[in-house]
């Protein structure tokens, strides 16, 4: 570990050309290891794109994107594949396998490892679905099986099977009810201090954001606009912070 | 990177350091198991103060060391005591009992209550579709036009190309064939009888069925699939549009209605593959050709092609929403679904077939 001051994630100039449509123009962002980033911006402001940026899906138009201190884009296949097995991501959708059964798509991502023994393997599955709160019977269970809420909390499991330093999530908490939400966010806190884990979240729920993230990016004309420690930028006065702010829910910050 | 793993035994102390993370210890796993394995670290005290990070993994490997339960000894920071804690509440992993395999007679007996089963919602979905149009008839204003003139395009006239071309192929394959046999006997102008007969009759429609099965039929399936899969069909159904008039029933009434059409349109390609074949082969000419087809060919033979066309289409399409509707939500049972659905209407396309030759077998040949 090269001390907590070194970038995870850094885009510097970034663009994002879809079909002729910029969804991001000139977009810098910086986050630092350990540091919680919740992702906010408008619907269409092309937060999930900024994720598939991170991931390497997308190409950028103009600019870079790099992780851990090392362009996706350009790197070795070998060194992208060793890049990516340091982070993990839960889609928005789960995106969990559907021909395999909660078990094996857990499994899934630790078999690819190809050195641990189907014992160990067991147990950090089981280990993986109790830190989300299911049990082991559920790992018998296929996808389709599933409620929208465990959907998402297999996919977290699996997102963290590899212990990854970097977490992507896409609206973790959507279709989690608030005590879910809360013992989510209460997991994930202490995965981070635990393990130093560095964590970028698109989320549109005020509570986790409140409980969870250390920074705080907003998203609004395809560039970062605002991005700095929790309560500074929600005390800003972008009309999209007062907009979420304001966004029904009562929370004071 | 970070620093690897590392175990070191200090007088008589187990001493752990570094960064003990699946990440970490996938590069040299096979050196820190042997370092754990063998029980040589039994009994020691064991000192993880010095650990930088410590993961589940981890703390899963040395619960496993330490044969599930805590070391007499042991120093650790309350951080890693508590990723040591989860992994060691955990129950060790009862062995998953492998399911007994089944015998040829039990899988004989599933497979056959299969059967049965797909025959009985095979015939649920023929009666479905009769009551449909029963309430089509009273109800003319919500016939799915729109879906059954696209079903139409998709089904009909975007087969036109490859009908066209493999039955003129085939055309042209068996006449030259023919050709090189008859010359033999002298018998060259028997080539319009064989032509005619075999292909307005048997060829074209089987053909075109195998060709439609491919390539309307699976797509017919996987389009029903996948809206099973994503929902789409209960979001019809939610919306009270009935899902079996709106998506069923103008794929079963398109291909029944277009299949005759393309027989008759593959038909004649072909026909024309072979006059031009008798022409280069046994020199022919097409008017002597299509003279003689008519006296060579009743027209009974045509009325047979059509019908099979007929029905055809119609067990095609129906196959296909069968078994579209019996897709399960998730991409294994779609590939699955998908497949039977080909083999079954292709095979229930021969089968007919041969029923059809039986029952025709008086019928359109000409008397010499």
């Amino acid at each position: 570990m090269n001390g907590a001051t070194s970038a995870v994630v850094e885009m510097r100039g970034l663009s994002t050309l879809i079909g002729d449509r910029y969804v991001h123009r000139d977009l810098d962002l910086r986050v630092m290891a350990g540091q919680i980033v919740g992702l906010i911006g408008g619907s269409g402001s092309g937060k999930t794109t900024l994720l598939r940026q991170i991931l390497g899906l997308l190409r950028p138009a103009a600019g870079s994107v790099n992780l851990f201190g090392e362009d996706l884009a350009v790197a070795h296949p070998v060194a992208q594949r060793a890049m990516l097995r340091r982070l993990g991501m839960l889609f928005q959708g789960g995106a969990l396998f559907s021909a395999l059964p909660v078990f094996d798509n857990i499994a899934f991502p630790l078999r690819e490892l190809k050195c641990l023994d189907d014992d160990w393997i067991r147990r950090l599955v089981h280990l993986k679905l109790a830190m989300v709160e299911l049990e082991p019977g559920h790992g018998k269970l296929m996808p389709a099986e599933l409620s929208g809420g465990m959907v998402k909390r297999v996919a977290l499991a699996r997102a963290l099977a590899l212990e990854p330093e970097l977490l992507l999530l896409d609206e973790p908490t959507a279709g989690l009810d608030p005590d879910r939400s809360r013992s989510f966010a209460d997991l994930l806190r202490e995965l981070q201090r635990e393990l130093g884990l560095t964590v970028i979240m698109v989320t549109h729920d005020l509570d986790t954001l409140a409980r969870l993230a250390t920074h705080v990016a907003v998203l609004a004309e395809q560039r970062i606009v605002e991005f700095g420690p929790l309560a500074d930028v929600m005390a800003g006065d972008h009309p999209l912070v007062a907009a979420f702010r304001g966004g029904g829910q009562t929370k004071v910050l | 990177m970070s620093p690897s793993p590392r175990l070191q035994v200090e007088s008589g102390r187990v001493v752990l350091s570094g960064e003990w993370t699946l990440a970490a210890l996938v590069p040299q796993l096979r050196e820190v198991e042997a370092q754990l394995a063998g029980g040589r670290l039994a009994g020691l005290p064991w000192d993880l103060s010095s650990v930088s990070r410590l993961d589940s993994a981890a703390a899963v490997l040395l619960w496993r060391t330490w044969n599930e339960s805590w070391p007499r000894d042991l120093v650790v920071s309350e951080m890693h005591r508590r990723a040591l804690e989860r992994a060691a509440t955990m129950a060790p992993a009862a062995t998953v009992a492998a399911s007994p395999t089944s015998g040829p007679v039990v899988r004989l007996g599933y497979l056959v209550l299969a059967l049965l089963d797909n025959l009985r919602a095979l015939i649920i979905l023929y009666g479905q579709m009769l009551l449909d149009l029963g309430h089509l008839v009273l109800h003319p204003s919500e016939i799915p036009w729109r879906e059954i003139a696209a079903n139409i395009y998709k089904a009909g006239a975007m087969a036109l190309p490859v009908t066209a071309l493999v039955g003129f192929l085939i055309g042209v394959t068996i006449s030259y064939l023919s050709a090189l046999q008859l010359r033999n006997f002298g018998a060259d102008v028997f080539i319009v009888n064989i032509l005619g007969i075999s292909i307005i009759r048997e060829l074209g429609p089987v053909l075109v069925a195998v060709l439609v099965a491919g390539r309307s039929g699976s797509a017919m399936t996987a389009q029903i699939g996948v809206m099973r899969v994503t929902e789409e069909i209960d979001a019809l159904s939610a919306m009270g549009v009935s899902r079996s008039i709106r998506v069923v029933l103008p794929k079963l009434l398109a291909l029944t209605a277009v299949m005759p059409l393309l027989v008759l349109w593959a038909s004649a390609i072909a026909l024309l593959g072979g006059m031009v074949s008798a022409l280069l082969q046994l020199g022919i000419p097409f008017a002597y050709f299509v003279e003689n087809l008519q006296r060579a060919v009743p027209v009974a033979n045509l009325v047979i092609g059509l019908g099979k066309g007929l029905v055809f289409g119609f067990i095609i399409a129906w196959v296909a929403c069968h078994f579209g509707l019996r897709v399960k939500p998730n991409t294994e049972s779609l590939s699955a679904n998908t497949t039977t659905s080909v083999v079954t209407a292709i095979t229930l396309v021969i089968l007919v077939d041969a029923v059809f030759a039986i029952m025709t077998r008086n019928m359109g040949i000409p008397q010499l």
